[in-house]
């Protein structure tokens, strides 16, 4: 089985670089029979690496220890769940399985594009066919799933127990999903700059796409919080460590194209900016994949150090290179048809959106490569953490969420004083109703009412345009509001949609400025034994030990503490929380001891409780005790602001931007086709 | 004043305030990232080195772990190989940390030569071979 994936992997590498060759060629000679050749090469390398990814699966199922990646990441006990997910567990498999679903995505690519941008086709192959080959030779040159070892042993070492969580099975797809799709984007961008035809036509083309890989990222993202914080024990679900860091900066960058998109598409304005945001996302998302896998960066998270990390410093310096030499020679190209005429104006808020959003990246990419920075500049590393990004994030995030509110309510091109009377009055309204409220309560953390109050507005805003729309239809064609409410999101999904993906922000907002408010607490308690935290909405809990279990399950020995758990006196459930040391098949550890959290999750707030240890065997044991207030919201946040994605990406119907071109406007979107 | 022009100076204003919130919160919240040799030669060379908030990266030397569960204090050296520093922290340490992990030692180098962490990051550099966590 592994000769034939290696051979798979020599075939998609020679399958790619014919497809690369072609590609360029045909589409800038326009031959045909070599376009044709470069679109068989892509579905040709979809096939030998697919071929690649069950020749690996295969190993790991028969449990083929010879296999050195079979070896190091599963073993005979290991769950059937958790074999699937060893496919891309560790670094060599992770390639593979990367490589694979890009070989995918640029067959759909092909396969779904629709006729009238089909002349970017050949040059999409190409780029695709590139990044694509560039994995298969990280593969072949440096981290070869199929190597096998001089002998074969007994049993694998097994999956690391922090990865044996649900959210650890769908997470890195996810990412990795939003990381790949990226490409597709870039390769259509790349191909609008190679053959000069840089109109609307290829936003329209990549605007779907760029919107799948938001979404992954977006999807990969929450998980990746859920996971860390039901599985690292910690306390928290976001660190800003330099891995998380990594996805969230092609995420805003795409956050930013997906809104200044709109303002080509109506005022023909933004090009080059537009193509620069997807040049960077492409680039910040194999800058991520370099930083994973480097080392380069100290971060819990990362891979080995290895020299694949070598491989994509190479590769990122090659694609900038390449993508902004040729980005430079076409300028001249990419003049905007129109000019902003007013700061009042819904261009103008779009283009603050993006210089905001843009200033959060940057300000990540900064804190993140500090250490580095310092390293080469001054001799010593000098580093950043969660204090300084809160310090410098917080501030942009509010006021990118009063953006939120403000954009959808001001007119294009130049908004009348009466017009925003009108349009500001409910929502304005709203946001000091819930300000006061939030006064009212006793709130004093500043950025936390912001928050709130500033949620308030966004939501103000949005139900103003559903209620407007519905009762629109409601007047009309006599349809129950809610009704039109529904057929609203249909005819219009995109704005609708992304009405709703504002909400889910406002969410995420408002549940994040809960966590100023968590309290905690450390207690070494014997049986029967109770220590007491009081949450922030003046509740005291008391937290009982009742006493200690050990038993051993299918791949560990696990040894669980019970708590009981009162508010006010009043017994409101009961808690566990583990200790797992995971062992092999033959009953010997393997790696440290793992912890489960005990989480009891709310509306208002989560009980989150870890066990530290126990004192010399006894039954008394160390617990760290943490009300974590609103992490429901974040969940929920992430779920409609998920749902909301995929109502703007649903495909069919939706809003064309031709059709909502309006008179008068500069872009004549019909004219230029 | 044309559009542009306002829009610029908006955009001047925002660029300022980033940059601005950046800068002050490096010198507020900045932390050196440090090895045990680093340090000793800095600490030595400037007292200002002592009791200050910074990090350490290096590795446990294997042996010197002491758990002590009841107070909840871990007591450990650290070395790069050619200078050593015993450190005492009061906390959960993280399920990765053993007697033979790098770590990277959150805290402040105190008089009595002892390192006072506040927070232990581990890292297992030969085994720890996770999916990027986001």
């Amino acid at each position: 089985m592994t000769l034939l994936g290696h051979l798979s992997l020599w075939l998609a590498f020679l399958v790619g670089l014919w497809g690369a060759v072609t590609g360029f060629a045909g589409g800038l000679q326009g031959r045909t029979d070599l376009q044709r050749s470069a679109r068989h090469a892509v579905f040709a390398m979809f096939g030998a690496l697919a071929l690649a990814s069950i020749c690996l699966e295969t190993a790991i199922f028969r449990h083929d220890f010879n296999v050195e990646y079979v070896a190091a990441y599963t073993s005979r006990n290991l769950p059937t769940f958790y074999l699937w997910s060893a496919l891309y567990a560790g670094q060599k498999g992770s390639l593979l399985f990367w490589a694979t679903v890009l070989s995918l995505f640029a067959a759909l690519a092909q396969l779904l594009t629709s006729g009238r941008h089909r002349a970017y086709l050949p040059f999409v192959a190409a780029v695709t066919c590139v990044v694509a080959t560039f994995f298969v030779t990280v593969m072949l040159f440096a981290a070869n799933p199929f190597e096998r070892l001089a002998f074969t042993p007994v049993d694998g070492r097994g999956m690391n127990p922090q990865l044996q969580n649900p959210g650890m099975v769908f997470h890195p797809p996810m990412l990795y999903l939003g990381y790949i799709s990226i490409t597709i984007p870039f390769a259509f961008a790349i191909a609008a700059l190679l053959s000069k035809k840089l109109e609307v036509d290829w936003l329209v083309a990549v605007r779907k796409w760029t919107l799948v890989s938001w979404l992954f990222l977006a999807i990969g993202l929450l998980l990746g919080m859920w996971w860390a914080y039901v599985e690292l024990g910690w306390g928290g679900y976001w660190a800003w460590d330099p891995v998380e860091n990594a996805a969230l900066l092609p995420w805003l960058t795409m956050t930013a194209f997906l809104h200044s998109v709109m303002i080509q598409e109506k005022r023909g304005m933004l090009k080059k900016w537009n193509l620069a945001l997807i040049i960077a996302s492409f680039l910040l998302s194999i800058f991520g994949t370099f930083i994973t896998r480097s080392g380069v960066i100290a971060s819990v998270h990362s891979f080995t150090q290895s020299q694949v990390g070598y491989f994509f410093l190479f590769f990122l310096i090659f694609a900038a290179v390449g993508s902004f030499t040729l980005y430079a020679t076409r300028l001249p190209l990419l003049e905007a048809d129109a000019k902003l005429e007013s700061m009042v104006s819904r261009e103008a808020s779009f283009l603050f959106n993006n210089l905001l959003l843009i200033g959060v990246a940057f300000a990540v990419l900064w804190g993140t490569l500090l250490p580095i920075l310092t390293e080469w500049i001054v001799g010593v590393k000098y580093t950043v953490a969660a204090p300084w990004f809160n310090d410098v994030i917080v501030p942009i995030g509010l006021a990118l969420l009063l953006l939120t509110g403000i954009g959808p309510l001001v007119a294009w091109r130049r908004a009348s004083i009466p017009n925003l009377r009108r349009q500001f009055a409910v929502p304005a309204t709203a946001g000091l109703f819930v300000l006061l409220i939030v006064l009212v309560a006793g709130m004093r953390d500043l950025y936390a009412i912001l928050a709130i109050a500033f949620g308030g507005f966004v939501t103000g805003t949005v139900v103003q345009e559903f209620g407007r729309g519905a009762g629109a239809r409601h007047r009309q064609y006599g349809e129950p509001l809610a009704l039109a409410a529904l057929r609203l999101i249909g005819r219009n999904r995109r704005r609708y949609g992304g009405y709703i993906v504002h909400i889910g922000i406002v969410l995420l907002f408002i549940a994040f400025s809960g966590m100023a408010f968590k309290t905690e607490t450390q207690a070494t308690l014997r049986p029967g034994e109770s220590a007491t935290l009081r949450s922030p909405y003046g509740h005291l809990y008391t937290f009982t030990h009742l006493g200690i279990s050990q038993y051993d399950a299918l791949n560990r020995r696990v040894t669980a503490a019970l708590v009981d758990v009162s508010r006010d006196g009043k017994a409101v459930g009961r808690l566990k929380t583990e200790k797992r040391q995971h062992v092999d098949a033959l009953g010997r550890n393997t790696f440290e001891p793992s912890t489960e959290v005990g989480i009891k999750s709310g509306l208002r707030e989560d009980l989150y409780v870890v066990l530290g240890g126990l004192v010399n065997g006894t039954e008394q044991a160390v617990y760290r005790f943490t009300i974590n207030p609103l992490v429901w919201w974040v969940w929920f946040g992430g779920y409609v602001l998920v749902a909301g994605g995929l109502i703007v990406l649903w495909p069919g119907g939706g809003s064309p931007a031709v059709r909502r071109t309006q008179p008068g406007y500069a872009v004549k979107l019909e004219a230029e086709r | 004043m044309n559009a542009g022009t306002k829009f610029a100076m908006g955009a001047v204003l925002i660029v300022g305030s980033v940059g601005y919130l950046m800068a002050s919160g490096i010198k507020e919240t900045g932390q050196y990232f440090l090895t045990p040799s680093e340090l000793a030669q800095r600490a030595s060379a400037d007292p200002s080195f002592y009791n200050l908030g910074l990090k350490v990266g290096a590795r446990v030397v294997p042996g010197t772990v002491e758990k002590e569960t009841a107070t909840q204090t871990l007591r450990f050296h650290i070395t790069d190989g050619t200078v050593s520093y015993p450190v005492v922290f009061r906390g959960l340490p993280p399920d990765t940390f053993t007697d033979s992990v790098e770590v990277v030692v959150e805290g402040r180098l105190q008089k009595d030569g002892i390192i006072h962490a506040t927070d232990v990051l581990a890292k297992c550099g030969s085994r720890y071979e996770a999916v990027p966590k986001a």
